[in-house]
């Protein structure tokens, strides 16, 4: 049986990927045939826009903002893109606040400035955890455990914080949106910590939480919401599947040997593809059938990125067809597309 | 990120550096007597409790220019002397050593096993001197009752990768390394595949599908191309217990030798970024953290300068010529200088600073003036 995918030339980055969960972010600009990727080192996001050709790179760098008062230098603690109908924004979120750019990192349209105590305290002050929800939402997380609702217009730097969301007791890891495209589906965003609790809201002018499924005592370092289910990976290696609103236990998988960084969906094939700091990318196939809340999982690949702790993993459409991956100390996108 | 990451950095990196001074000291055949008061004079500077105190409070890292600064001061707490080549070795491989260690951690709660192997290790060397004895630990007492039982793993995880930003870029090889195949001729280290998984951790394969009601529908297996087993029993939190790691213990002994290659740097270094190679508005404040620290490491005046002596850590004193030479630009430390304990009027700044913090010791936000004077008297000296 042939292999499923093969490496393809890696993308060039500036400077090497630092250990964040998630560290990685696709853009595809179908239009212009082009891809942007993200990766954060320290306090830098490097960009790279590689045409579908494979022809054309070109890269630019963003700084995280230092803030008012010149205390230590402000390291970025996530970068992605949320896709909203219309327009997509940059968000990066660091230790000082949340800055938000166009989507190719040409004009910042936003700064949110995070409560930062004028000494620094045992508990790390920053954001994390990034998430466009419905038409106009962009939640982030903090280390307090508050999320905060952003109302984004179609267009303009009008950007307003409309409701923070008080749930979680510890400091946010990732957050997700229903990604299948169906609006039927109740819950809209899920939101997870340090502790492992995941919290199921659906959107609107005030967020409804719909349910808290508790952790096992175990961080939960990256989340997706797909046709209702939540998918989590966890710190001790493990994937687990919920139904998002009763929070029912569908599926658990021992999927790698170490802490788990990256989750992401295909939506349009159920594609699941895990990566964790054990050097090993997994993709799985989903299958859901609503009606019986029963799920199907079937292991499909594996990929050893050899010595490297793998930091970020994304599909780079809709479909699955490519996925492209970062790890710590690396200076390159390695990318993969289905043979 | 995590304020609470300097005490772990400053603990494993200064217990890397008596593994190598020790092995150097009775590789050398210093006299019994001076090496033990080398290694007890380091001792007993490193657990300084005003210093401790200082590196307690929460705070971000310090740039890389100013942790090498606090172990340049560190290494000549004593009698021993070393040239700058030596010292940047030394520091090659306390730092190397210990990214090896932070990576290879099962789980990011283990770093606190390293540090622990660490410590045993430390109070092993001062095992016969009650007074430095009790000091360490005291300091042991207070890292795990105080500062990291109550964190959550996600906790140390965060601090594991604010090490790790730390320690980004380095591919120093470091030839222990190379030969025990730990580390590729490429300066990266090798990440099993293998061995036992970390404790709290399933050996990958398993996928179980539950009903609604939380039965256990079916189960598969999956091949997961590793080669895993089962978990070793939990490490020892405690005061003294079996660690179980072995990562922080001594690799180093008298037929081990203590090199690195400087040639062969990672492909990499012409897109090598420094996190602080920006003009740093900061340096100031981070001076001022310096100076407080600094100020609370007392530096041992050797009265009878008979008694020093040279540590190499080269084989011999052209290879270190050489090494110092032919050390690659990215590569170079560049170290504050600081004679403060020579001169009387930084003397007094340097009092001054500290007599200005009360006992809540908020730091004073730094006047510029206060700033200048403190970079006047740390540059160009």
């Amino acid at each position: 049986m042939s292999k499923m995918y093969h490496k393809e030339k890696s993308i060039q980055l500036k400077s090497s990927a630092s250990a964040l969960y998630n560290n990685l972010s696709v853009l595809r600009i179908a239009p212009r045939c082009i891809t942007y990727f993200t990766v954060v080192h320290a306090n830098v996001v490097n960009m790279v826009s590689a045409s579908w050709d494979g022809l054309n790179y070109s890269h630019r760098q963003l700084q995280s903002k230092e803030g008012n008062v010149a205390t230590s230098s402000s390291l970025i603690m996530q970068a992605a893109w949320c896709v909203l109908p219309s327009r997509d924004l940059l968000v990066l979120t660091s230790q000082k606040g949340i800055q938000m750019y166009e989507s190719d990192g040409s004009i910042m349209v936003y700064w949110h400035a995070l409560d930062t105590p004028e000494t620094p305290t045992a508990k790390a002050v920053f954001a994390r955890g990034i998430a466009a929800v419905r038409e106009k939402y962009i939640c982030v997380g903090v280390s307090s455990g508050s999320v905060l609702v952003f109302d984004v217009p179609s267009k303009g730097s009008n950007i307003t914080l409309s409701e923070v969301l008080e749930e979680h007791k510890e400091a946010i890891t990732d957050m997700a949106s229903e990604c299948s495209g169906n609006l039927e589906c109740i819950a809209d965003l899920v939101s997870a910590d340090d502790s492992g609790l995941l919290c199921v809201w659906k959107s609107g002018e005030d967020f409804q939480l719909l349910n808290k499924i508790p952790g096992f005592d175990t961080s939960c370092s990256s989340v997706k919401l797909w046709k209702g289910t939540v998918i989590a990976g966890y710190g001790t290696g493990q994937i687990r599947l919920y139904e998002g609103v009763t929070g029912i236990l569908l599926a658990e998988v021992n999927a790698h040997a170490r802490w788990i960084y990256s989750l992401d969906i295909a939506p349009f094939t159920g594609l699941l593809i895990s990566a964790a700091e054990d050097s090993w990318v997994r993709v799985w196939h989903l299958s859901l059938t609503p009606e019986t809340n029963s799920v199907e999982i079937e292991h499909m690949y594996n990929e050893c990125v050899t010595d490297t702790q793998i930091c970020g993993a994304r599909f780079c459409d809709g479909d699955g067809y490519a996925f492209a991956v970062t790890g710590y100390d690396l200076s390159e996108i390695i990318r993969y597309t289905q043979a | 990120m995590s304020t609470r990451t300097l005490p772990l950095l400053f603990i494993n990196l200064g217990g890397e550096m008596l593994y190598i001074l020790d092995q150097r000291l009775r590789a050398q055949n210093i006299p019994a007597d001076k090496a033990k008061k080398v290694m007890n004079d380091i001792i007993t500077t490193m657990f300084n409790k005003k210093f401790l105190e200082e590196l307690f409070k929460p705070q971000e890292l310090y740039s890389k220019k100013a942790l090498r600064t606090v172990f340049d001061r560190l290494a000549h707490a004593s009698i021993m002397r070393l040239n700058q080549a030596s010292m940047d070795k030394l520091y090659d491989l306390m730092t190397m050593a210990f990214k090896y260690q932070v990576l290879l951690c099962p789980r990011p709660k283990d770093i606190l096993l390293v540090s622990f192997n660490h410590m045993d290790a430390i109070r092993d060397f001062v095992k016969d001197t009650p007074g430095i004895l009790s000091q360490v630990d005291e300091t042991n007492k207070q890292l795990i009752e105080v500062i990291y039982t109550p964190l959550s793993g996600g906790e140390f995880q965060l601090i594991r990768q604010t090490l790790l930003i730390f320690f980004q870029d380095m591919h120093i090889r470091v030839s222990i390394f190379l030969k025990d195949k730990v580390q590729n001729s490429n300066g990266r280290f090798v990440l099993p595949t293998s061995g036992p998984v970390p404790y709290g951790t399933h050996i990958p394969g398993l996928i179980r599908i539950f009903s609604c009601s939380g039965e256990e529908l079916r189960r598969m297996q999956f091949r997961d191309g590793g080669n895993y087993s089962a978990t070793l029993r939990e490490g020892s939190f405690e005061m003294y217990g079996d660690r179980v790691i072995k990562l922080g213990t001594n690799m180093y002994s008298v037929s081990r030798p203590v090199e690195t290659h400087m040639s062969g740097t990672s492909k990499n270094s012409s897109q090598h970024t420094k996190v602080n190679t920006t003009p740093n508005p900061l340096a100031k404040e981070e001076l001022n953290l310096l100076a407080r620290l600094m100020g609370g490491l007392e530096v041992q005046k050797s009265t009878n300068t008979d008694s020093g002596f040279r540590v190499n850590l080269f084989a011999t004193d052209e290879e270190e010529e050489e090494a110092l030479i032919s050390r690659p630009d990215e590569l170079s430390y560049e170290v504050i200088s600081i004679q403060a304990t020579k001169d009387k009027q930084t003397n007094a700044a340097l009092a001054k600073i500290m007599g200005e913090f009360g006992e809540t010791s908020e730091p004073a936000p730094s006047s510029s003036s206060k700033g200048d004077d403190l970079l006047a008297m740390m540059d160009g000296l």
